[in-house]
Parts: structure tokens; C-alpha cells; sequence
């Protein structure tokens, strides 16, 4: 990302449902105003609505921080999820379709990864952890990495 | 017990506006019903207005006879918070913000001071100043009152809307013998999502279905949580004989679970409720056709 710039940057809490509730549909706005298409909005919400509980039921709460992206004439749109929870001991294990620590499908990172084309961790056990999404509004500025 | 001159000074004053609020409440309700705030609640008849003041300074009096000023929990207050209340959301109904009603409370202050120094022989001396002061703070803590009491509506009104919406949100629908749907709207989290799997499981049984629907036409975000959801609720239909059938599935929903990774293999699913209910009255021999038909092959 090093040849796009920021405009304006919005900061949103993440500490219960409601926020969550709030956290997408602000994402979904912004996503709708910046020209994604419905399905590139869809996606991004949902990788979003993953992100951002994990943040509330394994980080205990946090925020997300979200801003525009330029680069050419593309826009896109970078959010970054931050909590001061416990941290994650193994990113590679955590990142492994069906696993787990909680109660639910353990899709939710991995998913999300597969619904946005950046996707970043920052995590060390007791340090809390930080996860940093980029998607894109009309096509893509680089080819897919893989499956798509 | 000493009592300091000061605080002597400021008792006489409560006291003394306390009984000055009594003696002119007819005269101060007067010039208050045309101030904005009166005159705006109150739009059929000024004699309203003039009576909802008078209520208004009656409870002032009380607060300052008890001499609690800046207690904004005085019992005074008590009779006329229900009043102010309703009057601040009349007010909230046309547009105007709750620092807009705070500031047309505040205009309330100046009449009413005016009549008070008016009492005095001389208006600028220092029983005056003692007692349009005490004045001054009897109002602004009228107007945390009326803040208060603005804002406690707010809260309440807004947990009862949540409770409603947790309810009307989820009825299930019988659309044929044997079939039930519940048209599925807004955000599943777990709190609603239980609410719709114990109606979706009594509407079973009361109406012996075979087969119930869920559409998420109207859900517009599924992830993996509401998902997780959809798949319980679906195998608990199925333990109770009921076979259970996902419709409303727009492109871009099904694209989203796809990349996703979530596996609904397991579940019927259809892109519209009109699909899955052709399908579930086909499963049960059902044929729809029309009245006259047209071709002879209607299987």
C-alpha cells in the first residue's frame, strides 16, 4: 500500500452487539459511497462482521479504525481492528479453517481473509492483537492472488 | 450550631423566593406562557399554558422553600417531572434538540428575575442581588431537570424498542397445511436468534409442519455466527420431524458464504420463498395449476 494516501480516517468502538450492528452498517456506507459493487460490499461487510466480533469475544472489546484508500483512480478502503486482549499464540493454527478456541464455526478469520484481497496480522500472546484489511472498489490494482 | 452570615443570608433568600414564587405564580405563569417554550407545547388555548406554568412555579416554590436549591432530586420537583417531561419530547417532536429545549428552559430565568427585583424597593441593592441569585440557580437546576428527565425517556424508550423489536420481528406464518415460515429481518445475533428458533419449534408443533422456512431475504449481512445460527436452528427442526428449508439467498449472499467457506450442504436451500414453498408443497404431492390448463403436461 505504499503508493496509496489517506483522506480521513473514522474511528469506531467495538464493546458490544450493538456495535457491532453500528460497525457494519458505517462500513457498508462508506463502501456503498466509495462505488463498490453490491457482492465487493456484501463481502467486505462480512469479513468485517468476523473481524469485529473477534475483537469483541476474543480481544474483549477494542476498535476499529477505518479509512479511505487512494491509489490511481481506484478507492478502497482499509480498516484496522485493534484490542488489547490476550493475543494470538499461533496465527498459522488460528488461520485453519474449522479451528477454534470459542464456540463457533472457526471460519471467521480465515474467511474473512478469503473476502478481502489484504489482510494482515499483527499479534504476540499478552500483546494484544491488531488486524489490518484492504478491499478495493472496482477491480483490482493487483491481479488476485489466488482462488477467486 | 453556628450558622455562618453567609449561609444565614442565602437560607433568607431561598426562603424569600420561595414565598415571592407563591404570591406572583398568576403573574409569572402569565409572561412565561409567551415564552417559546410554553408557547409552542401549548398551541390550542394560552389558558393551558398559563396553567402548566403555574404548576410549573408551584414546584419551584417548594424546592425553594425547602430551601434545596441546586438539588436536582428535591421531592418539589417531583409533581411537575412528568409535565416537563412530556413538554421537552413536544418539543423533540419538532425537531428541536435537547440543548435547544435547555436554552428555551434558560429563557424562562429573565422574566421571571425581572418580576423579582421588581419586589424590591431598591432593585440593584444586595437583598436583591441575594435572592436573583438564588433564583438564578433554583432555574438552572430546573433546567437539569428537565435535561434529566429528557434523557431518562430516551433510555426508556429505546430499551422498551428493543424488546419490541426482539418480538414483531419474528412472527412465523403458516402458509399451507404442514408448512410454516418465518420471514427472518434485520440483524440475527444469538438474543434474536433464540427468539426465532423457540417460535419457529411452538409453531412446529401447534401446527404439525412438516416443513418450515426460513428466509433471510431481509438479513443483510450472513456470516459464519448467523450461519452457526441457521445451522442449529435447522437440525433442531429436524430432530422434531421437521424438514427445514433456507430461502432468500441473493447472489451476493451466496457468493459472500461461498468465499467464506461455510459448508450448507446439509441444508435445502432456495433463492426465493416462492421456490421453497413450491418445493416443500411439491415434496408433500401437492400440485398448483391453473384453472383452465393451458397444455396437458402439468407434472
Amino acid at each position: 500500500m505504499q503508493t496509496s494516501h489517506d483522506t480521513g480516517t473514522i474511528r469506531l468502538p467495538i464493546g458490544s452487539d450493538t456495535d457491532l450492528a453500528w460497525v457494519r452498517q458505517q462500513v457498508r456506507q462508506a463502501a456503498a459511497e466509495l462505488g463498490f459493487g453490491l457482492v465487493q460490499q456484501t463481502k467486505l461487510v462480512t469479513a468485517v462482521s468476523e473481524l469485529a466480533r473477534n475483537t469483541l469475544i476474543h480481544g474483549g472489546g477494542g476498535q476499529v479504525e477505518m479509512t479511505v484508500l487512494h491509489q490511481g483512480p481506484v478507492l478502497g478502503l482499509r480498516l484496522a481492528f485493534t484490542d488489547d486482549g490476550p493475543g494470538i499464540r499461533d496465527i498459522e493454527q488460528a488461520m485453519t479453517d474449522g479451528y477454534t478456541t470459542g464456540s463457533g464455526l472457526g471460519m471467521g478469520l480465515s474467511g474473512a481473509k478469503r473476502l478481502v484481497q489484504e489482510f494482515g496480522i499483527d499479534s504476540r500472546p499478552g500483546g494484544g492483537t491488531t488486524i489490518t484489511v484492504a478491499a478495493w472498489a472496482t477491480g483490482l490494482p493487483h491481479p488476485r492472488a489466488e482462488d477467486g | 450550631m453556628q450558622v455562618s452570615e453567609q449561609d444565614a443570608a442565602s437560607e433568607w433568600a431561598a426562603r424569600k423566593v420561595g414565598e415571592f414564587l407563591r404570591v406572583r405564580q398568576e403573574q409569572i405563569a402569565q409572561r412565561w406562557a409567551d415564552a417559546e417554550l410554553f408557547r409552542t407545547v401549548f398551541t390550542v388555548s394560552r389558558d393551558e399554558a398559563v396553567e402548566a406554568g403555574k404548576a410549573v412555579v408551584d414546584a419551584l416554590s417548594d424546592v425553594a422553600s425547602s430551601g434545596r436549591l441546586d438539588d436536582i432530586t428535591a421531592p418539589g420537583f417531583q409533581t411537575v417531572r412528568d409535565q416537563l417531561g412530556r413538554m421537552a419530547a413536544s418539543r423533540a417532536r419538532t425537531g428541536s434538540t435537547p440543548a435547544q429545549v435547555a436554552g428555551e428552559v434558560a429563557e424562562l430565568h429573565q422574566p421571571a428575575v425581572t418580576l423579582l427585583r421588581g419586589e424590591f424597593p431598591d432593585p440593584a441593592g444586595d437583598q436583591a442581588q441575594e435572592c436573583a441569585l438564588a433564583l438564578t440557580v433554583l432555574m438552572g437546576t430546573l433546567r437539569l431537570v428537565v435535561m434529566e428527565t429528557t434523557l431518562r425517556q430516551g433510555d426508556e424508550l429505546i430499551a422498551r424498542q428493543r424488546l419490541q423489536l426482539l418480538e414483531v420481528a419474528t412472527p412465523v406464518i403458516k402458509l399451507w397445511d404442514g408448512i410454516v415460515a418465518v420471514p427472518l429481518i434485520g440483524t440475527l445475533d444469538s438474543a434474536r436468534s433464540q427468539v426465532v428458533m423457540e417460535s419457529l419449534l411452538d409453531a412446529i408443533v401447534a401446527e404439525r409442519a412438516r416443513y418450515a422456512i426460513l428466509d433471510i431475504t431481509g438479513v443483510p449481512t450472513v456470516d459464519s455466527l448467523v450461519a452457526q445460527h441457521l445451522m442449529k436452528t435447522v437440525a433442531a427442526a429436524r430432530l422434531m420431524g421437521a424438514e427445514c428449508i433456507v430461502s432468500g439467498i441473493r447472489p451476493a449472499i451466496a457468493q459472500t458464504i461461498v468465499h467464506l467457506g461455510i459448508d450448507l450442504g446439509t441444508v435445502v436451500t432456495r433463492s426465493s420463498l416462492a421456490d421453497a414453498l413450491a418445493y416443500a408443497l411439491r415434496q408433500q404431492g401437492i400440485v398448483v395449476a391453473p384453472r383452465t390448463p393451458v397444455g396437458a403436461n402439468l407434472s
